[in-house]
């Protein structure tokens, strides 16, 4: 029998202000990173404009592209290679008064017209106006609370408010990790995107419910004596600490095939979730289970004073 | 002898057996999505607000007919907004008459009436607003269909959307600009007459009479290919339309070699009226406008009975043939814009399953290989049940028709790594059981009843994500959220019911058991 741990007994728990300090510090750099970049990189999808993919027999250079389409005057283009050295992306910003079938014809004209690029084939075109942005925008923001909101009701029904609320806290880190690391790394916040973070809120909030189950059943089977609170939440987060670095690294490996074989469309939606998982795992310990814990020993100190002022008077 | 063992094995065996049905064979019942098979999908926007105010120019244009044809003489009528008419009558004295006249238009209401300026306005009454609107889509939707069934195209989508929305998925289409002309062009064909009285270059300067305005027809040098506008003076009032249409056909051009015309023909209402027009205007010339560009502007050199004539403009063999299913089809009642875009070309589409597929069966494989590594027999089982988890999952999608997108099969990859979960949550939950020393049937008892609650808890709350996803509207999004939905609710049942069953199968049997290969 292959095991990862034998009866593992780390102190998780004990560690927390460190873990905080940490937590917070991933936080600040990932809002930091926004703040500086002004904000996400939203995708087309989200700013309205058109988008090309072109496939060109030979090599094209980039100067090349430009120059044979500024002679159409649709305003900057952005040309970006995709995939290979033979395929490129051209954005183009929204315009009024120009529709999408003008668009395309025109870029198609303008293409053709230099011969020195040989031939191509246009593989994809997307054009959002401006309306269908708009739209898009705010439903993405409706999704991700929605998300959130469905989250914080079922563990708060399920357990108590404590943890949903610590369990929300913990998936906002996560998403703020998520959306930082898109920042850093120069990449577009796209629908994709937002479909991995729906993915990550309810990843990382599975972790989350294991080990609060784990402690319900052991507080309910036999009255813990002479453990603290925080004991017994780090004897959960032990005795279900194999599971979670299973499953994590099952799902670590899916993510990461889909990041690597998944191709140049699939890349940015791999990439959130590869790094969802982990902040995920992370955060079922130091962010959720140790609030809980911090919450609890408040409210049960406070509880404590309170009757020892009542026994006093 | 565990419980309901035979009933268990032959709800699997259903299972099973409904799944290969739904999926067999599995080339035509797996629905690709455009992302995947190539295609255009449009989002176009109905303004129907422009039909509103066409319908209001008509009303305008009747009522000024039935004053005056009651004597009464009108000094300004003009369409006001989208759904109101401005009178203003030439005597104040004619007022009384006015109204019975007026009254005759219920779809209208009088307002803001000033008796001593013989001023009034009529405003259309909200239901008939509303009823024009939604005619105005509803009779678009109808006319895209049925150009898009002339054109060709296999199993499109075209339904509405929200209040005055259109979505049209096309698959598998080669030429996609073509086809967004043919829906996208709103076809309204027009015979007026030319105002031959004002100069063309008086117009120009801006000096038009109120009945006549500027219009540009379209000519292409065959030399250089530019493009040159040359401007038409019209007369305003339409004279005939495309509605009065019965055939349009394709024809070679018989005046220039290499060109195409379109040969139309009228209902028998417009073979009379286009009779009378040619009768009364013989030596003038008429103008055949499509969507405000003038096609042609021949002269009439006698009457025409038969109800026949040809649109010219040097068409190639595509450009005439679209504009004979558009004539065909009718015109829309309102103009469309595309909203929102997205084709892929057939190409891409090939490139995107193969990388997908390889994408799934990559993460399956280090999942697979992992529990059979990690848990030996008990991972085989696990292993199994993943399979069956998959079968099930692309049954349910051929089942509901669902479409298989790119991010669906990202949604796929992803299942197979949150599926296994159940199993993993269960087999460390065996384990531990063994450890404080169960026998390994009260292990696998213990173990599959404390992880389940566990396990419902962590499906919905994933679950309840999919859901939003999936009623989320775009089609990307929902994919992955369908695709996820369905993979989790099969891993329930695999996962759980049938890993549990396999299970009993192996270890609970007569005989004494040992240990257990996990």
């Amino acid at each position: 029998m292959i095991e990862l741990f034998k009866n593992p007994n780390y102190d998780f728990i004990g560690k927390r202000r460190w873990a905080y300090i940490i937590s917070i510090a991933f936080t600040l750099i990932s809002l930091l990173t926004l703040a500086v970049r002004g904000g996400l990189r939203y995708d087309l999808d989200f700013t309205g404009g058109t988008l090309i993919q072109v496939r060109f027999e030979q090599v094209p250079t980039v100067a090349k592209i430009r120059a044979s389409l500024g002679k159409i005057q649709l305003g900057e283009s952005i040309i970006q290679e995709f995939g290979d050295n033979h395929e490129y992306i051209i954005r183009l910003p929204l315009i009024e008064a120009v529709g999408s079938e003008e668009i395309s014809r025109r870029v198609q004209g303008a293409l053709g017209s230099d011969p020195s690029l040989g031939k191509f084939e246009i593989r994809r075109v997307e054009f959002v106006g401006p309306q269908v942005g708009r739209e898009l925008q705010l439903q993405a923001v409706y999704l991700v609370l929605a998300g959130l909101v469905w989250i914080a009701i079922y563990l708060a029904f399920r357990f108590d408010l404590r943890g949903g609320v610590a369990a929300v806290v913990a998936v906002c880190h996560d998403v703020i990790v998520c959306l930082g690391a898109l920042s850093i790394t120069n990449r577009e916040f796209s629908l994709p995107v937002l479909a991995a973070l729906l993915t990550i809120i309810g990843y990382s909030v599975n972790d989350t419910i294991v080990a609060y189950d784990r402690l319900r059943e052991n507080r309910g089977k036999t009255a813990p004596r002479g453990r603290t609170f925080a004991q017994q939440m780090n004897d959960a987060v032990n005795q279900t600490l194999s599971r979670t670095i299973l499953t994590s690294l099952t799902t670590f490996f899916s993510a990461a095939v889909l990041l690597f074989f998944g191709g140049k469309t699939l890349e940015d939606f791999a990439f959130v979730l590869f790094v969802g998982v982990i902040t995920g795992t992370y955060s079922t310990t130091y962010v959720a289970a140790a609030l809980v814990v911090d919450w609890t020993n408040k409210v049960e100190g406070r509880l404590r004073r309170g009757k020892k002022a009542v026994a006093k008077a | 002898m565990p419980r309901n063992l035979r009933a268990r094995i032959a709800l699997v065996l259903v299972v099973i057996a409904a799944s290969a049905w739904y999926l067999y064979p599995p080339k035509k019942t797996i629905n690709l999505g455009l992302d995947l098979q190539g295609g255009i999908h449009l989002m176009l926007g109905v303004e129907a607000d422009k039909h509103v105010a066409s319908q209001t120019d008509r009303a305008a244009e009747d009522l000024k007919a039935a004053l005056e044809r009651k004597g009464i003489a009108v000094k300004r009528i003009a369409r006001e907004g989208n759904a109101a008419i401005q009178v203003e009558l030439a005597s104040p004295q004619s007022w009384n008459d006015s109204r019975t006249v007026v009254a005759e238009f219920n779809s209208f209401e009088r307002r803001d009436e000033d008796q001593t300026a013989g001023r009034f306005r009529l405003v259309m009454v909200d239901a008939r607003i509303r009823q024009l609107r939604d005619d105005a889509i509803r009779q678009g939707l109808e006319t895209i269909r049925n150009r898009i069934d002339q054109f060709g195209v296999s199993e499109p989508t075209i339904t509405r959307q929200g209040a005055d929305q259109i979505l049209i998925q096309l698959p598998g289409v080669q030429d996609p600009a073509r086809a967004k002309a043919l829906i996208g062009k709103t076809a309204l064909l027009e015979f007026k007459l030319l105002d031959e009285r004002t100069p063309v270059e008086q117009a120009l300067a801006g000096q038009l009479p109120d009945t006549s305005e500027l219009l540009y027809g379209r000519e292409v040098d065959k030399q250089t290919k530019a493009e040159r506008k040359v401007p038409y003076v019209v007369q305003k009032r339409t004279l005939l339309t495309g509605a009065e249409l019965t055939r349009a056909e394709v024809q070679a051009d018989p005046n220039s070699m290499g060109n195409w015309q379109v040969a139309i023909e009228f209902t028998s209402t417009g073979t009379r009226i286009f009779g009378e027009v040619t009768e009364q205007n013989v030596g003038k010339r008429l103008a055949i406008i499509l969507d405000g560009t003038v096609y042609s502007a021949p002269r009439i050199n006698e009457r025409i009975p038969g109800g026949r004539a040809v649109i010219t403009g040097q068409f190639t063999v595509d450009d005439a043939r679209d504009l004979a299913i558009v004539l065909r089809a009718g015109a829309l009642p309102a103009p469309v814009v595309i909203l929102e875009e997205r084709t892929v070309g057939p190409s891409l589409g090939a490139d995107s399953i193969r990388q997908g597929l390889i994408a799934i069966s990559g993460s399956a494989l280090v999942v697979f290989v992992f529990m059979l590594v990690y848990y030996r027999l008990s991972g085989l089982v696990a292993d199994i049940a993943l399979g069956l988890n998959l079968l099930i999952l692309f049954a349910c999608m051929a089942g509901i028709r669902a479409t298989l997108t790119l991010p669906g099969l990202a949604g796929i990859a992803l299942t197979i790594g949150m599926a296994v979960d159940t199993n993993i949550l269960i087999f460390e939950r065996i384990r531990e059981e063994m450890r404080i020393g169960k026998t390994p049937r009260a292990a696998i008892e213990a173990g599959f009843r404390r992880a389940l609650r566990t396990i419902v808890d962590t499906h919905l709350t994933v679950m309840g994500t999919a859901v939003i996803l999936l009623s989320f509207g775009t089609s990307s999004v929902k994919g992955f959220g369908v695709s996820l939905f369905i993979g989790l609710g099969a891993s329930l049942f695999t996962a759980y019911f049938f890993t549990r069953l396999l299970f009993d199968l192996l270890y609970m049997g007569r005989r004494k058991v040992e240990s257990i290969s996990i």
